[in-house]
């Protein structure tokens, strides 16, 4: 399993738009994607679970990447989280 | 002639015809159905056929506003196609024997509800992400087709609020002006009227029979004028005469330096009271922010602001001037300038009371915040702190001994900082007086002459009675400045001007000659003075 953590800076949160590239990116691979913040989690494969989340700026997320495809997984989740958050 | 007032979020004027945008009726009705499946695969075609259209939107939005803006639409494609999302829609109509329809319509209010019940208006305003992919979806269900007809050719769109969805389906060639009932400076219309350099108000409450009525947007004063009378029409139009005027000056004068004919350089700087002036700012070429008045962040509030909300309003100042200088001045309330929660006591001479720095001195823990804040920031762009209202040598030293104490306290915080020029306001007779004394304690000087004037000469500004003896070009207040030009100086330390009489093109040429470094005025004073200081 790969984790990562990131603080956001988007000024929104995770608003709709970079969710959406977070779930298009997490689709493209097999493993689990699993996004916690403030001891709830979403799956990142899901737009309306992220957005539920209600990360706002300067907060802390987790990333957690299970699978066979995981190393290539986390790095492409971690760009996409750093580009657009 | 009927009046509305709103905010503006972009200026500009525009006359047109009212297009009232009246979203379809998404209402629906909850109707039994015998066939569960015959109702799920009705749902599965119509998040096909919504999925089609947002993507043909995003093709339309990707070549009209560019792809970050068109980049909703493949968020609102996934929202469509989410599983969670179609199991709540097939469990209801499962459940319940229920409609597509309805189904849709009740899990888009449990979503809404949802990100409606979140404490911040970032999270409120995802709700408006959910209504507009389910009414599409609904809109399909219903075999409706596409909505917005526009007649006429400039059309001053007005709207309860606008989705990225419906404007993108506009022909905006015809659009002069969009007002909304709802909405904030950030709203996707508010953008979109910037791009499009036309005027927007929110938050005006207009009635419907508006619809098709000649009216005028001030983007100015935020006013929507429905039939306008003759005499209004010609001011307004004069006014946007001035306007475009402004414009062709901002084309031959952008980029150009602030010089004198024989050599003398002058800073010309913006005065700002909120994050969104930088837009104005820099629309006309300012070579920095010469006052940035950190008030907004205290007035209209029922508590302190935080640490993270100051750090983040003066972060996206130092972000958005991209290097160039940004003086924020650090809390400036009493007087005339009030908030509860500070819970000061009324006092009979306000003026000259508990108020700006003195306040920070007596309370440092309200200060220290804002210091903190302001040292966080600095290190994402070219951040330098004023404080107001100094009369003494000894409040200076104090701020600083204070400040050492913030840098020490973000530094056992593992808090990153930098080192930022620090520089005082002379608004005060007594701190002119002092400004040999003082110019050797700071980075810079700005003078504040509104200040300045009614102590000097003991004269309430906003006396009406006292016109007679107001004298804004009075002797003793222009003696005054050039003497601080000259202890500045005489201890290399540069001097501005933030006050009114910065702008005041009367007096430029006698600043220039006494050496002022910098004149920080209103957005649109800039040009006018960069082209007067170009002709001296």
């Amino acid at each position: 399993m790969k984790v990562f953590n990131y603080k956001i800076k988007d000024s929104e949160g995770i608003h709709a738009r970079p969710a959406g590239i977070i779930v298009k990116e997490a689709k493209q691979f097999a493993s689990t994607v699993t996004m916690e913040y403030d001891g709830k989690k979403a799956d990142c494969k899901k737009i309306f679970a992220i957005m539920g989340l209600g990360v706002k700026c300067n907060e802390v997320i987790s990333v957690f990447i299970e699978g066979e495809d995981e190393e290539k997984a986390a790095e492409a989740l971690k760009t996409a989280v750093e580009n657009n958050l | 002639m009927r009046k509305y007032e709103g905010s503006a979020v972009f200026n500009g004027i525009a006359i047109g015809r009212i297009s009232l945008y009246k979203k379809n009726d998404s209402t629906v009705k909850r109707r039994h159905v015998a066939d569960i499946l015959e109702e799920k695969a009705r749902f599965e075609n119509a998040v096909k056929k919504a999925v089609e259209q947002l993507n043909n939107l995003y093709e339309k939005a990707l070549t009209e506003v560019g792809e970050s803006s068109a980049g909703i639409f493949e968020a609102h494609v996934l929202m469509a196609e989410d599983e969670d999302y179609r199991e709540s829609v097939f469990n209801i109509i499962e459940n319940q024997s229920v409609n597509a329809e309805y189904a849709v319509a009740c899990t888009a209010d449990n979503y809404v509800a949802m990100f409606e019940s979140m404490d911040d208006n970032y999270m409120k305003a995802r709700a408006m992400d959910v209504k507009d992919v389910s009414n599409r979806i609904i809109a399909i269900l219903k075999g409706k087709t596409e909505r917005y007809q526009s007649e006429g050719d400039e059309l001053i769109v007005v709207a309860e609020d606008l989705a990225p969805s419906e404007t993108v389906q506009m022909d905006k060639s015809k659009v002069v002006a969009f007002v909304t009932r709802y909405g904030s400076s950030n709203s996707h219309t508010a953008i979109l009227a910037r791009t499009m350099n036309i005027p927007a108000l929110i938050k005006v409450e207009y009635n419907e029979d508006i619809d098709g009525k000649e009216a005028i947007v001030d983007g100015y004063t935020g006013t929507l004028i429905i039939e306008p009378d003759e005499e209004t029409k010609t001011i307004l139009l004069s006014k946007r005469h001035k306007e475009e005027d402004r414009r062709k000056l901002l084309q031959e004068l952008k980029g150009l330096p602030n010089v004198t004919k024989d050599g003398r350089k002058v800073e010309i700087y913006a005065n700002i009271g909120a994050v969104s002036d930088t837009v104005s700012a820099l629309e006309n070429d300012a070579g920095g922010i010469g006052l940035f008045r950190s008030e907004f962040l205290y007035l209209g509030e029922n508590t302190f602001p935080t640490e993270e909300q100051q750090f983040n309003a003066y972060k996206s100042v130092a972000e958005a001037m991209g290097g160039r200088k940004v003086i924020i001045r650090t809390l400036d309330i009493g007087a005339d300038k009030q908030a509860h929660y500070f819970e000061l006591a009324k006092e009979e001479n306000p003026a000259m009371g508990l108020r700006a720095t003195r306040i920070c001195l007596t309370r440092p823990d309200i200060f220290k915040t804002q210091l903190r804040a302001i040292l966080r920031a600095s290190l994402f762009g070219n951040i330098s702190i004023m404080f107001p209202m100094i009369i003494s040598v000894e409040e200076v030293k104090k701020i600083k001994t204070i400040m050492e104490e913030v840098k020490a306290e973000l530094r056992a915080d593992g808090l990153p900082y930098k080192d930022v020029e620090t520089g005082i306001m002379i608004e005060t007779p007594a701190s002119a007086i002092i400004s040999d004394k003082l110019a050797a304690e700071v980075d810079f000087f700005s003078i504040g002459t509104n200040d300045l004037t009614q102590y000097t000469l003991a004269i309430d500004r906003q006396n009406e009675a006292l016109a007679d003896f107001y004298d804004p070009h009075h002797p003793a207040v222009l003696r005054l400045i050039e003497m601080v030009v000259k202890n500045g100086h005489d201890h290399n330390i540069w001097v501005g001007i933030c006050g009114e009489l910065a702008a005041d093109l009367d007096l430029t040429k006698e600043f220039v000659r006494m050496g002022v470094d910098e004149l920080s005025v209103a957005p649109p004073h800039i040009l006018p003075l960069r082209q007067l200081i170009r002709n001296m």
